[in-house]
Order: structure tokens, then C-alpha cells, then sequence
């Protein structure tokens, strides 16, 4: 392990930023935290370079606890969100400062930068002032400032977050391509969860200072640990149903009760692209007119609206589209394929999503 | 908004006038008045004993007061533009005290608190030390009265500036001193130079505080602007103008170095606002 979060918790003042966090980091991960801001992800990367001490708990690097250690001996790269170039001092003296510092000989120095000005594209650049640089740049100053002194560790605060959206893309390849190359293991924190799914090989997700779920981009897609995470990474259509009859209902929809009784209240969750779309309206059970489309590239997603006004979003790729021959206002019958039981409010479920239940035959055929 | 033409010679008009009989033409007659009996007598008048006496003791009284000051600036503006504590704001009414206190009832505080019959009196007067009537008392009163510059200076532009660049110099490695001498005092070079240039001047031109704490003995504890006054009373107008010229000269050289700073700071945040577009990662 090269990063081990134990029982991390920070309060300042009275405000609780983050509750009892737990995680590993292994060797040479490139690790994406992710939440919503104020969800306590950039004061865990702040604990774990030392700018600041956690209230509770222990920080662990390469098995060594941290929490005693001043921030300068930790020896980790901490990459800021406004990159905190120094501002009165040239590219090379910048990438320079951290060996300067820790008193590395002139030519081990000389050496060492001209290698990362090499490697990071900044030829040329070398006597040029942090202002005299592009946004692209400043932040390649800032990686190969943080990454000169051979950290054990590369942290990034919201590494996408000070650029444009047209280079945003770039970035997140390039920096999956430095992590290759650097191999050194990285944490990086980001409230966009495309960012974290594309760039991470594994994703820490936070919410209001608590840790929701640890896992691949993969599991937290498929396998979302309770609601919030459901909700916050990727598309889901939330029901709120209610047993009446024995089935759990909300207007014209229709699920199995889950043991609750009568009157009891049940949330489900399903993805848009559980949704199965038919021109045919006695193929599927439910009838829907099919309001709006949005184009998401080689995605389409679409709102399908019920007799009674409830909306539900389901996504289909370009060649499904148009080989159904849909288009805005037309009448399509759906059936919803798999969902999730979330949490009910009465709490007589558990928190936790079950596991995905195939949607009854009776729901897509017994019309 | 455009006002016509003639309210706008009206108002520099105004401003031109008012700025010629106040402030030049009294600054010319300082001149002139000093060099009424001819450069000999200019000459011996500052030449004379009391008056490089007084000279003297202005400049060591601001080699004091200005190191002392740019520490206490440098502390105080740091404390209050990076950290975040109760009683900041009480801190940051503190520091403008010295300048809504009129200088003579500063002087007084002194004395209530340094003379015999002050608080510290007898205790000092014990152990042989004069602070009253003495350097020591020029200094405090100085270090008092000119206390607000520099933090004043600092004070937006390290508020401006944040904290980020100190905190990436530490996680590179480096000491709270290297962060500070490396970092924090480039970044804020030209307003602290500036603090320290009108503190000189208020140091060396302070007349209320000082008088009421030195006693103005001819010779030992007269400051430039006591000998200035002394000399007038003593109806020695062209002599009193002479070493007056010294501090209108000290004047000038503040205001010109005022605006070289004020233009080389200017130039220097016009070039980093003109950042080149952004190229990307080609």
C-alpha cells in the first residue's frame, strides 16, 4: 500500500468537513476523488500533504505514519488548483526551487530540469515568467515543479479545473499518459465524475465529508454502493412508489412490493439505458409519447412522458434511433428491464442498493 | 458621464490654485527664506553643532524606528492576511490607532507612562534609565506614531496574493524561512519598500509626539523639526529655513520616489494582466 487512510476525520471549529474516512491507495494507482464541492475530497489531499492535520486518525505513506511529519519532509507533489506558479521567478528557477531547497548539487540540479523541460513539452520556455505563459503551460510548470524532487506521491487539486473546456480533454489523456510514464502513484481530485470515470483506475467518492464508495470506474457505474452515489455518477431515473394492492406503484408504473405492506414507501432507481423503446404500442406494456431528444454524440438520450405526466429518460444509441424511426412527438410503448430498490423512506430497507433485479416478465409481456 | 467644458477648467482651475498658494509657493519660500542671507550663511547654519546634532539624532531615530516598524509591519500584516483568529478585525483597529490619535496625546501617553510620575517611572529611574526627556522616548514616540505605514501597505496586497505559493514552497521542501525570504517578501517587495519610504518620512518630519516626550534640550534630544521650531522662536528665521530646506528637500525625494514605484508597480501589473492566449498542449 502507498497511501493508507485510517479513520481520517477534520473538524474546523464546529464544522465537520470530513467524518471517518477510510481508503488505500496501492502502489503506482492513479486514484480520482470525487464529489460534489464542500464534500470534504480537497481537505483529505490537503491531510495528506501536511497543509493540514487531521482531527483524528492516522495518515500512512509506504507504510510510515504521517501525521507527525512536517509537510516538508513528506516528500510528496502537491499540484494546486491555481497551480501557485512562483510568480517572480522563471519556468526553470520554478521547477528548480524544490531540489534548490533540498540543497542538490548545481549540475545534479541543471540536469534534473532540463530533463523535465524536456519531457514536458516546455522548450523554449525555460526564461519565460509564469504570466508570460498559456493556461496549458502553467499548469505543465506546476506538474514537473511538483514532480522534480522524485515525490512518492503526486497529488492534484482539481487538475482540470482552471482550463478551458477544448484542452480539458487533452489534459485528461495527457495526464493518464504521465502517470504511464511517471509511474509514480497519484491522487487527484475532481467534482466532474466523466473526469474521474475516464482518468481513474480507481474512484474514492465523497459527499458532505463522508466517504460513499471506493471502487473501479466500472463498479461505481454498475454497481452503485446506496443513492447518492447512483445519483451522482451517471444518468438515473429515481422513482418514489407506494404499496397499494400489492405492488408498488407511482401513477401508471408498477414494481413488485419487496416484502413491504400496504401503504409502505419504496424508492427504485433505474438507468436510461435500461429502458426498452417500441414503435409498437402493444409491444411493451407501458404507452408513452416521446417528448424530447438530446443528442450526446453517438448517444442519444430521450424523454419519454406518460399519460399522467410522469417524464422518464432513456438512452439509446444513433443506430437504434433511427432504425425504430422514432422522433419528438410520436407514441412508443417502454418497459423498464432492470432497477435498483433504494432506500425507502420508512428506512425498512437498508441504505445499501440491492442487488439488480430483473424487471418480472408480467411487467414487460402481461399487457 | 461627460460634465461640459467649462465646469472642467472650473474644477482644475480650482484644484491648480489651490495646490500653487498651499502647497509650491509656501515649499518655494522654504527655499527661499533658507537661502535669503546667501549660501554661506545656508551653510552655516546646518554646520553649526546644534544643528548636526539634530540631524543626527533624526537619523538615527529612523535607523531605528524603520527596521523596527518593517518588522512589526511585516508580523502584523502576515498575521492578519493569512491566518484567520478571534480578534482580527479588533487587530486591524489597533494598527490604524496611531494614526486617528492626535501625535500630541500620543506623546502624553508616553509620558504617563515613562515620566516619574508615570507608571514605569520610578522602576526605570531605579535602574538609571531615562526614557523621558531622552532618545529612548524620541523612539518609542516615533515607532508609535509612524507604526501603521508598512502593515497598511501590506496588508491588501498579501490579502490579495493569498497563500498558495507559500504553501507550494513548503510542500517542495522548503523552511518557513526560505518561504518567507524566497516568496512572500518578492511578492510584496515594491508595497513594502513604499510602506518603508513613508514611514521614513513621517519618522524623520514627526514634530507633535516628539516634542512632548523630548524636552527639546539644545544639542542632546532636538530632532530636525524641534531645531526648526527652536530656531524660529529664537528669531533666526533664514537659519531655521535652512534646516526646514532639509526636510522639504526629504519631501521631494519621497514624492519622487513615491511615483517611480507607483509606475514600476503599475508597469509591472500591466504585463502580467496581458498573459499571451492560450496555445494549448501543442
Amino acid at each position: 500500500m502507498s497511501i493508507e487512510i485510517r479513520n481520517i476525520s477534520k473538524r474546523f471549529g464546529g464544522v465537520v468537513a470530513v467524518e471517518n474516512v477510510n481508503f488505500s491507495v496501492g502502489q503506482g494507482e492513479l486514484v480520482g476523488l470525487l464529489g460534489p464541492s464542500g464534500g470534504g475530497k480537497t481537505t483529505v489531499l490537503r491531510m495528506i500533504a501536511g497543509l493540514e492535520l487531521p482531527t483524528e486518525g492516522d495518515i500512512l505513506v509506504k507504510g510510515q505514519r504521517m501525521n507527525d511529519v512536517p509537510v516538508q519532509q513528506r516528500n510528496i507533489g502537491f499540484v494546486f488548483q491555481s497551480y501557485a506558479l512562483f510568480k517572480s521567478m522563471t519556468v526553470a528557477d520554478n521547477i528548480a526551487f524544490g531540489l534548490k531547497v533540498k540543497r542538490w548539487k548545481r549540475p545534479q540540479i541543471e540536469a534534473r530540469v532540463e530533463e523535465l523541460i524536456g519531457q514536458f513539452s516546455l522548450k523554449g520556455l525555460e526564461r519565460r515568467l509564469p504570466h508570460q505563459l498559456s493556461g496549458g503551460q502553467r499548469q505543465r510548470v506546476a506538474i514537473a515543479r511538483a514532480l522534480a524532487p522524485k515525490p512518492s506521491v503526486l497529488l492534484l487539486d482539481e487538475p482540470f479545473g482552471a482550463v478551458d473546456a477544448k484542452i480539458r480533454q487533452e489534459l485528461r489523456e495527457w495526464l493518464v499518459t504521465l502517470h504511464h510514464e511517471f509511474n509514480v502513484t497519484t491522487l487527484f481530485v475532481t467534482h466532474d465524475q466523466e473526469e474521474a470515470l475516464e482518468v481513474s483506475n480507481r474512484i474514492v467518492i465523497f459527499s458532505r465529508g463522508r466517504l460513499e464508495q471506493v471502487g473501479t470506474p466500472r463498479e461505481v457505474y454498475e454497481q452503485p454502493a446506496n443513492e447518492f452515489v447512483a445519483r451522482f455518477i451517471g444518468v438515473m431515473n429515481i422513482l418514489e412508489l407506494e404499496v397499494q394492492q400489492g405492488r408498488a406503484r407511482l401513477n401508471e408504473l408498477e414494481f413488485p412490493p419487496h416484502g413491504l405492506g400496504e401503504g409502505q414507501k419504496m424508492r427504485v432507481g433505474f438507468r436510461p439505458y435500461a429502458v426498452q423503446i417500441s414503435r409498437d404500442l402493444a409491444h411493451y406494456r407501458y404507452p408513452a409519447t416521446l417528448r424530447r431528444t438530446f443528442f450526446l454524440g453517438i448517444l442519444l438520450r430521450v424523454e419519454l412522458e406518460l399519460p399522467s405526466g410522469l417524464i422518464v429518460r432513456a438512452r439509446l444509441t444513433k443506430e437504434e434511433y433511427s432504425i425504430l424511426g422514432l422522433s419528438d412527438g410520436m407514441e412508443v410503448s417502454f418497459q423498464i428491464k432492470q432497477y435498483r430498490v433504494l432506500a425507502s423512506d420508512g428506512g425498512h430497507l437498508s441504505p445499501e442498493v440491492s442487488a439488480v433485479h430483473e424487471a418480472p416478465i408480467s411487467l414487460g409481456e402481461n399487457i | 458621464m461627460e460634465e461640459p467644458v467649462w465646469v472642467r477648467w472650473i474644477l482644475i482651475g480650482v484644484a491648480l490654485a489651490f495646490s500653487l498658494v498651499f502647497l509650491l509657493l509656501p515649499l518655494i519660500n522654504v527655499f527661499a527664506q533658507a537661502l535669503s542671507k546667501g549660501w554661506q550663511f545656508y551653510w552655516d547654519s546646518l554646520a553649526h553643532p546644534d544643528s548636526t546634532a539634530s540631524i543626527r539624532l533624526t537619523l538615527i531615530t529612523a535607523l531605528i524606528v524603520i527596521p523596527v516598524n518593517t518588522l512589526f509591519g511585516l508580523s502584523a500584516a502576515w498575521a492578519i492576511a493569512k491566518f484567520e483568529f478571534r480578534g482580527k478585525s479588533l487587530l486591524t483597529t489597533l494598527i490604524d490607532l496611531p494614526f486617528s490619535i492626535s501625535p500630541v496625546v500620543s506623546g502624553l501617553m508616553f509620558i504617563l507612562l515613562f515620566s516619574l510620575q508615570g507608571y514605569f517611572g520610578e522602576w526605570l529611574e531605579e535602574r538609571g534609565w531615562a526614557v523621558i526627556f531622552a532618545v529612548p522616548g524620541i523612539v518609542f514616540a516615533t515607532v508609535f506614531v509612524t507604526f501603521p505605514f508598512v502593515a497598511r501597505e501590506l496588508i491588501p496586497i498579501m490579502q490579495a496574493a493569498g497563500s498558495d505559493q507559500e504553501q507550494a514552497a513548503l510542500t517542495l521542501g522548503a523552511s518557513p524561512w526560505q518561504t518567507f525570504w524566497h516568496i512572500t517578501l518578492p511578492s510584496v517587495k515594491w508595497g513594502l519598500i513604499y510602506g518603508i519610504i513613508l514611514c521614513n518620512a513621517r519618522a524623520m518630519g514627526e514634530f507633535g509626539a516628539v516634542s512632548v516626550v523630548s524636552g527639546s534640550i539644545t544639542g542632546l534630544t532636538d530632532t530636525m523639526p524641534l531645531r526648526v521650531e527652536k530656531l524660529y522662536n529664537e528669531y533666526n528665521a533664514a537659519g531655521a529655513f535652512a534646516v526646514a530646506s532639509l526636510l522639504a528637500l526629504l519631501a521631494l525625494v519621497t514624492l519622487a520616489l513615491k511615483t517611480a514605484l507607483e509606475w514600476k508597480a503599475a508597469r509591472e501589473e500591466r504585463v502580467s494582466t496581458r498573459a499571451p492566449a492560450p496555445t494549448g498542449l501543442s
